[in-house]
């Protein structure tokens, strides 16, 4: 490898006491980890709340005793009020789409990789990096302070202190909204049921301070991609994780301010008594309310959209530049159509920005608007098709090996298919009529959101492990959690459309009350022992991550024989990622099988000339 | 492993076909002028999806099977791609995608483009949390005055009906909505408190009922019958319970019904909901 | 395939690139911000009959006039600092941070007046929508004074590594950037709130 012939921009020394190495560090490793280790976390919570939620569903009415210890207000005798449903509603989402699919997919492995990817030594402003992690730390308490609020009588109490709008201890688990919080429902305050006080204060602060930790990071990415390459790394020599991680953070930099924006109005709303999203004249539980006048509802729908819309390509991008990476480096062949890959990624994020009225086609908004928005997303199915076809291409006269990123990078392609082409339903108003608002919907966004998405990141893990923690995970248990987890999810999201053509509503704590939802009982019942077995299955990925962390068999620094610059370095890597030596870089990043050359895969640093 | 995969994703791939064309779970029968035609979209859209669908996981299944590595010392195939093929398969799908969304605005266009056609009988629908509140006009075909300030719900004026109007004297508000078979019906959507949502399955027909706003929209019901009313936006904690019917009446029961004043009428259409039945489900 | 020919930068001009592109992108996001903001802003005065636009405080055209004056002196700044005059660097700093502190306390004058005429934040919308404005950009704004009062430490004390003297004059230039982007932001929004319509 060639010798460093220029000064390196900037080295510092390795940390030394536990703090500045493991909890305040500069380092974009130990930041990649530390957003790593908070989606982890979130996640349970996440998932323990969707398994209440199903056990609601499916035996409405039964008594479980530790919901009575735990909540004696919101599960009165062990039973699940209405209003403690919708806070799992509320805060599974919320909790899943902002601190597990905006966390780990681009906090986590974009921090750790990109810089390494690029050949740089960390991201362009390490100390910005760090207080950007603990900015989404914070609101990540924030945001669980909002359980306590509304669910612990003392808490809530206490808050109660701090004004009207501060009212607490509905007993739910948080905020009521939905993790969309529409007003007036969230704008009014206590005034307009349980889980309408305190615990929305929470929420919105707690989103607000995600919001700055996002832009923070965006900011850094952006710098480092294009500031920071290495010698020989042309953008279009970049491996497609980091063109998937660039896009995000443009897409971030561009939408988490407009949320941003609409958070602060909302609080406004609640506690200054502006008057930016509640109309005049609203008669609420039993009283006519005068504080408020001449405000917008819709207005806020725009806002959120506006955001919500690149959101879920925040989400889903880092999954699919993982998922082309790994199929690349498991079929030993290039990825197929590589420009037409990055033309597909910024398709995918700059139309992202034109579609968000197709959440609110019936919302009462202009009818004519809703037909430029529908035209729009449906053209958005191309760039993802474009996607899938290279994909598929990729494996075409491939030698393709089956590791356990391999397996889920295969799923990603599988479940990404599977949730995106009902976009192609839902996408037009017509049938918006009907599926709005319904669990086809719900089977849609989690079917790409909460499961395409997480099998990237599952890929991504399984395929890093070995680099960032020196050691390999199992492959015995990381394919069995595959297989049980595959096949789980499939069996959870699907039924949901049957339950979506038999217009089941969404949100709903019982579907008791309606004769025309009394056939979607098979599908509850099936979809909750999916759910129920798929959860727990998660335990043997967690056991597997934290026990190969230490005991997993030591790893070489390529065990997979892949070309990116990660795999020139150490497992795990040291502190300035190169030892001081600028990598040069002279081929692209998928140079598998290339005929005459003596390996099936050329390393990008491969000199010139060298077979 | 990779034979084990592609079966499975076949076998995922049969049953979640099946699901959908077994019939088991589908849309309740459409009992409005324009539904069958929002069904027809349907049936065109899920069969492109479904034959995209099908083949991407039959195509992954089938190349995970076919190119998984053995023994063979063969290199796998050098290509980084075929801008040919690329501007094939992008323009085919553009073309099926955007044929698809295009089709996809006509009956939007027809429900929201055009006002309700003259004659068509208007319905004002003022939503709550929890409940659902119909404003119907009376023998004289005019609508009272109605102001929020005279909102009272302990005194049952839901809607704020100004007693002083001499055209209130005749109008009724009541849960129920009741409209004539056949005939375009006009509903102005309305609500007190909170955004919720008109939702009947069979109407094919959705719409937010949004505070601060009066949203119209008509359509045609032919089926006679009585049918659930949901509310499809998330409303607060009862939005789960948040039910009301409707009936679709044959013209003479209609006419007879919506000429009587309040407290003749709130028996009447009791007297009807007991008399139709809901669909068979 | 040959290697590709990427020229070598020398490491000055590195770093102002680094937080130059960092202030570009900084300004991106925080004019989406304003964007949102001023987009609820005209979807509100028309969404009802209770947008009455409050009278502007004078003093506003002392704030303006502030400002504008700053972005003059920061731009002297900087120019010095290009010509190698270090002096005139960090006086014409301290100038615009004064400056700036000039702003910030004329907008609090204006709150003051505001409230002591019983115009409070939800009086009515284009009053409500006047406190946030001047309130999120002053905050912004104080963001970038404190970055301009690192800057005028740093005049003081030096780093003794070249790598450290570079990354000043870097991040000189980005604030730079950054204060006239404040400074343009107050004019539009000055506009905004009582010359339109």
């Amino acid at each position: 490898m060639a010798e460093a012939t220029h000064e390196v921009v900037h080295r510092h020394e390795a940390p030394k006491s536990f703090i500045r190495k493991y909890i305040f560090s500069l380092d974009h490793k130990v930041i990649g980890i530390q957003y790593i280790l908070l989606a982890l976390s979130a996640v349970v919570v996440g998932m323990l709340m969707s398994i209440l939620m199903r056990v609601n569903l499916s035996w409405p009415g039964t008594h479980i005793k530790i919901m009575e210890t735990l909540f004696p207000t919101g599960a009165p005798g062990g039973v699940m009020s209405p209003e403690f449903y919708l806070s799992l509603v509320t805060m599974h989402g919320t909790i899943m789409v902002f601190f597990v699919l905006t966390t780990a997919p681009q906090g986590g492995f974009g921090n750790y990789f990109l810089p390494i990817q690029i050949g740089a030594e960390d991201m362009a402003f390490p100390t910005l990096n760090m207080l950007s992690f603990w900015v989404t730390f914070v609101g990540f308490i924030v945001l669980l302070s909002a359980i306590f609020a509304e669910g612990n009588a003392t808490v809530g109490a206490w808050f109660s202190k701090l004004g009207e709008s501060f009212a607490a201890g509905s007993g739910t688990v948080g905020p009521i909204g939905g993790w969309t919080g529409y007003p007036p429902l969230s704008g009014l305050g206590k005034v307009a049921g349980p889980g309408q006080g305190a615990g929305v204060n929470l929420w919105v602060i707690s989103i607000a301070i995600f919001c700055v930790g996002s832009l923070l990071g965006a900011l850094n990415f952006i710098t480092t991609l294009l500031n920071m390459r290495t010698r020989g790394m042309s953008m279009m020599r970049m491996p497609l994780t980091c063109w998937a991680w660039f896009t995000t953070a443009i897409l971030a930099l561009l939408s988490f301010p407009v949320l941003l924006g609409g958070g602060i109005l909302l609080l406004l709303d609640r506690i200054a008594g502006t008057s930016f999203f509640i109309p005049g004249n609203l008669y609420v539980s039993g009283a006519l309310q005068p504080l408020h006048n001449g405000g917008s509802p819709l207005l806020w729908q725009h806002l959120f959209w506006f955001f919500g819309h690149p959101e879920v390509y925040i989400a889903i991008l880092p999954g699919m530049g993982a998922t082309s990476h790994i199929l690349s480096t498991f079929a030993r062949k290039p990825i197929f159509g590589y420009r037409a890959m990055v033309f597909a990624i910024f398709a995918i994020g700059g139309l992202g920005f034109f579609v968000w009225g197709h959440h609110m086609f019936i919302s009462g908004m202009s009818p004519y608007s809703a037909i430029a928005f529908s035209v729009l997303t449906l053209s958005i199915g191309v760039p993802s098709a474009i996607k899938t076809f290279n994909w598929l291409g990729t494996l075409w006269g491939a030698r393709i090996r089956f590791t356990t990123p391999m397996l889920f990078a295969l799923g990603f392609v599988s479940l990404f298919v599977a949730g995106g082409i009902t976009g192609l339903v839902l996408g037009q108003t017509s049938l918006d009529f009907f599926f709005h608002d319904t669990y086809f919907v719900t089977a849609h966004f989690h079917l790409v959101m909460g499961v395409a998405s997480i099998f990237g990141m599952f890929a991504a893990t399984y395929f890093w492990f070995p680099k960032m923690f020196g050691r390999m995970m199992s492959e015995s248990l990381g394919k069995f959690h595959f297989w049980i987890t595959f096949i789980g999810v499939y069996a959870i999201f699907v039924p949901f459309h049957a339950m979506g053509m038999l217009g089941m509503p969404r949100r709903y704590a019982n579907y008791g009350e309606y004769e025309f939802l009394k056939n979607s009982r098979s599908l509850v019942m099936f979809v909750t022992v999916a759910a129920i077995i798929t959860v727990s299955v998660q335990i043997v990925f967690y056991f597997n991550f934290f026990w190969s962390m230490f005991k997993g068999k030591k790893a070489t620094d390529n065990p997979w024989e892949a070309t990116t610059l990660e795999w020139v370095i150490p497992s795990p890597p040291p502190h300035d990622n190169f030892a001081g030596h600028v990598p040069t870089v002279y081929h692209g990043p998928y140079e598998f099988s290339v005929p005459g050359a003596a390996n099936d895969y050329i390393m990008q640093t491969e000199p010139e000339g060298a077979s | 492993m990779g034979r084990l995969l592609g079966i499975a994703i076949w076998l995922i791939t049969i049953a979640s076909v099946w699901m959908f064309v077994s019939g088991r779970w589908w849309f309740p029968q459409s009992i409005s002028e324009h539904g069958p035609r929002i069904d027809s979209q349907f049936m065109i859209t899920i069969i492109v999806v479904g034959v995209a669908f099908a083949s991407a996981q039959i195509g992954l299944g089938w190349v995970v099977w076919k190119y998984r590595d053995t023994a063979s010392k063969q290199r796998a195939t050098y290509s980084h791609g075929n801008n040919r093929l690329e501007i094939v398969w992008t323009l085919v799908t553009a073309v099926i995608f955007i044929s698809l969304g295009i089709m996809g605005q006509r009956v939007w266009a027809s429900l929201h483009l055009h006002s309700a056609p003259p004659g068509s009988y208007q319905v004002r629908v003022v939503a709550q949390q929890f409940s659902w509140n119909f404003h119907y006009a009376g023998k004289d075909n005019v609508f009272g005055r109605t102001d929020p300030k005279l909102i009272d719900d302990s005194s049952l004026n839901y809607v704020g009906l100004d007693d002083a109007d001499p055209n209130a004297k005749d109008d009724s508000v009541v849960p129920t909505l009741a409209i004539p078979v056949n005939r375009p019906v006009e509903l102005i959507l309305m609500s007190k408190d909170v955004t919720h949502s008109f939702w009947v399955p069979q109407l094919r027909f959705k719409q937010d009922l949004v505070p601060g706003m009066a949203i119209r929209v008509h359509f045609t019901a032919n089926k006679i019958g009585k049918y659930e009313l949901a509310c499809a936006e998330l409303c607060g904690m009862n939005h789960y319970k948040m039910k009301s019917y409707m009936l679709v009446l044959p013209e003479n029961e209609f006419n007879e019904l919506v000429a009587m004043p309040q407290a003749k009428f709130q028996a009447r259409k009791d007297e009807l909901l007991s008399k139709y039945q809901l669909p068979q489900y | 395939m040959s290697a590709a020919a990427v020229t070598e930068k020398p490491v000055s001009v590195a770093y102002g690139n680094r937080y130059r592109i960092g202030a570009w992108l900084a300004i991106a996001s925080i004019l989406m911000l304003f964007t949102a903001l001023v987009s609820s802003y005209i979807v509100r005065s028309a969404s009802s009959n209770d947008w009455v636009p409050i009278g502007m405080p004078r003093v506003l055209w002392l704030s303006t006039s502030l400002i504008l004056i700053s972005s003059v002196t920061i731009e002297i700044s900087r120019r010095s600092l290009k010509a190698l005059d270090d002096a005139g660097y960090g006086r014409w700093l301290i100038v615009t941070v004064v400056l700036g502190l000039g702003f910030l306390g004329s907008q609090l004058i204006a709150w003051r007046q505001l409230a002591r005429q019983g115009v409070y934040i939800a009086t009515n919308p284009h009053s409500s929508f006047y406190y946030l404005f001047t309130a999120a950009h002053g905050l912004h704004l104080l963001g970038g004074l404190v970055a301009l009062g690192y800057l005028v430490l740093r005049t003081t004390k030096k780093r003794d590594t070249v790598d450290g003297e570079l990354r000043r004059v870097g991040a000189a230039g980005a604030a730079t950037i950054y204060w006239h982007f404040m400074d343009g932001l107050w004019i539009g929004l000055f506009l905004l709130l009582f010359f339109w319509k």
